[in-house]
């Protein structure tokens, strides 16, 4: 499912001493089945943008497309529910009494027939790689990492056919943190959605998108593949972003050993790297 | 959504009334409250509205925001007046068969609206120019000596600075937790009332929730820092009076002088 983003631009309490402009006249297109990741500094915007997405915010100006269709009016309830969002720390918006009818909420809302709602909650359970032991606890119980997963999971139940993720692995140990990301990808590979990745980790982002946009002060500043952008090192330090370290470290050894390839973005790749250079020696 | 609410109303800027201590502000906001059911001469209010419109222009605040706090309590303030024109007996100023308007019932229906407004501009700018912190600085330091009446007056007003300081923070959550919710299909906006107020369960309940997780994680910090209560804590920014006070309570003296004169020796229309 695409998204089409034209000349939005968004202010923040407008008419008060306190307006701020957020969002300025930013264009960005959004095929389907990619997997794009949105960086930027605090306050610069990521945020307020990914919120247009299923109309929470409405723009000041400028227009929002969901597969070519406007997100305003009538039909603007119908393609909301094609983008699910996940935000920051989305445990935080559990409720029920217990994990089961926290995942089916949405559901319920939307008066769908139980029988439809229990595959669905059940489904999303174990593609979550959650037990159906969880089902009948109460969300407040569980432990940190499978919180944040019943709370993906009251999304996905939904099953929105594009996925906007806002620092998903916030506050995860490095093993959560894993399993996330493995999670999201695999969404991406074998559910074949759309996947927006809003995050401040520029390993995460090197690792798993395609295509990267960054913003700066409500602007899109540099739009374009992980390498090139990864590539313009002073520009991102600039605006206060930086590249992957594993590019830092890369940069710093080909000052010694002139011959390796310095364009690296993942450890997987400079491991790959580092090999065939000692195999040559 | 939320975020366009402004509560404690504090406009940022630099003037004479921002810069004045608190107190000063607090003790001549009581005085004018208490003047202005005392007045009551058509000058006088004519004068003490030149006053206030002066405030404003001196405080730098635009002059809609003052007239903001009128909004919610004008029903009260037509009600009372129509209860006034139509039930004060007196001069008929115009009638027909039971109803009566006299003229008795214009003039106190007038003057009382005029105190109404006076009154919510008066004190909106006072809560325009000082942040809510050291307006309840203000208050501790005014009620201090109730702490000899063993009234824990510190408790009360840290109680207050800690309130006023989450509200906006919470108000900032509210507004995440219903857009979460929002995105997974909740719906605060259509229905009828009991359904509207039974869609806003999802979000009280995590608001809860954060709001205990906050608390514990503030009185925890508190403590690290060895906060014990009242008893022989002093202040980092000591309240003085200064130049900037003095020059308004003098001010605020000569405005008395012309007001008692006006009231009551002269000009009685």
């Amino acid at each position: 499912m695409s998204i089409k983003v034209s000349n939005l631009t968004y202010t923040y309490m407008k008419g008060t001493p306190f307006e701020k402009i957020a969002l300025d006249n930013i264009n960005l297109s959004i095929e389907t089945g990619e997997f794009v990741g949105i960086i930027g500094h605090t306050g610069s915007g990521k945020s307020t943008l990914v919120q247009h997405f299923n109309g929470l915010l409405k723009p000041t100006s400028g227009s929002v497309y969901i597969n070519g269709e406007e997100l305003a009016g009538k039909k603007a309830s119908k393609l909301k529910s094609q983008v699910g969002i996940v935000f920051q720390y989305p445990e935080h918006q559990l409720f029920e009494e217990t994990v089961y009818k926290d995942i089916a909420f949405g559901l319920i809302k939307r008066g769908e027939e139980t029988d439809e709602i229990d595959r669905k909650v059940r489904k999303t359970v174990s593609m979550m790689g959650l037990s159906e032991d969880i089902l009948s606890k109460s969300p407040f119980e569980l432990s940190g990492g499978q919180k944040r997963r019943v709370a993906m999971a009251g999304i996905l139940a939904l099953e929105p056919s594009t996925l906007v993720l806002d620092e998903p692995a916030a506050g995860l140990d490095p093993a959560g943190r894993d399993e996330i990301f493995e999670l999201i990808s695999s969404l991406h590979k074998n559910n074949k959605m759309t996947v927006i990745l809003v995050s401040h980790s520029m390993e995460d982002v090197a690792k798993f998108v395609q295509r990267v946009v960054v913003m700066n002060k409500g602007r899109i500043e540099m739009c374009g593949s992980v390498r090139s952008v990864f590539n313009k090192i002073d520009e991102l330090e600039r605006i206060g972003l930086a590249a992957p370290q594993i590019t830092y470290l890369m940069k710093r050894l080909k000052k010694k050993i002139p011959e390796l390839n310095d364009n690296i973005l993942t450890v997987a790749e400079a491991k790959a790297e580092l090999e065939k250079y000692i195999r040559k020696e | 959504m939320i975020k366009d609410i402004t509560l404690g109303q504090y406009f940022p800027g630099d003037s004479l009334i921002h810069r004045a201590d608190p107190r000063v502000k607090i003790i001549l906001t009581l005085v004018i409250m208490t003047n202005i059911f005392l007045i009551d001469s058509y000058l006088a209010f004519a004068a003490f509205a030149g006053f206030i419109v002066m405030a404003v222009f001196i405080g730098k605040i635009p002059f809609g925001y003052t007239l903001k706090g009128l909004k919610p309590i004008m029903p009260i303030i037509v009600f009372t007046a129509l209860i006034n024109i139509f039930t004060t007996p007196g001069i008929l100023f115009a009638g027909y068969g039971p109803v009566r308007i006299t003229y008795e019932g214009i003039d106190i229906a007038a003057k009382t609206s005029l105190r109404f407004v006076l009154l919510i501009m008066s004190s909106s700018i006072m809560t325009l120019t000082t942040t809510p912190i050291s307006l309840t600085d203000g208050l501790e330091r005014l009620l201090s000596p109730l702490k000899h009446l063993k009234v824990p007056v510190h408790e009360f007003s840290m109680m207050m600075t800690v309130a006023l300081r989450f509200i906006p923070t919470l108000l900032e959550e509210t507004d995440k937790i219903m857009k979460a919710q929002a995105s997974r299909g909740a719906d605060f906006d259509t229905g009828s009332m009991f359904e509207r107020a039974k869609s806003f369960i999802p979000v009280l309940i995590p608001l809860f929730v954060s709001a205990f997780r906050r608390a514990d994680d503030l009185a925890l910090a508190m403590e690290a820092r060895c906060y014990r209560g009242g008893e022989g804590r002093t202040r980092m920014k000591q309240m003085k009076l200064s130049k900037v006070d003095y020059k308004i309570a003098l001010s605020f003296l000569l405005f008395e002088i012309v007001l008692i004169y006006v009231q009551y020796f002269k000009f009685h229309i």
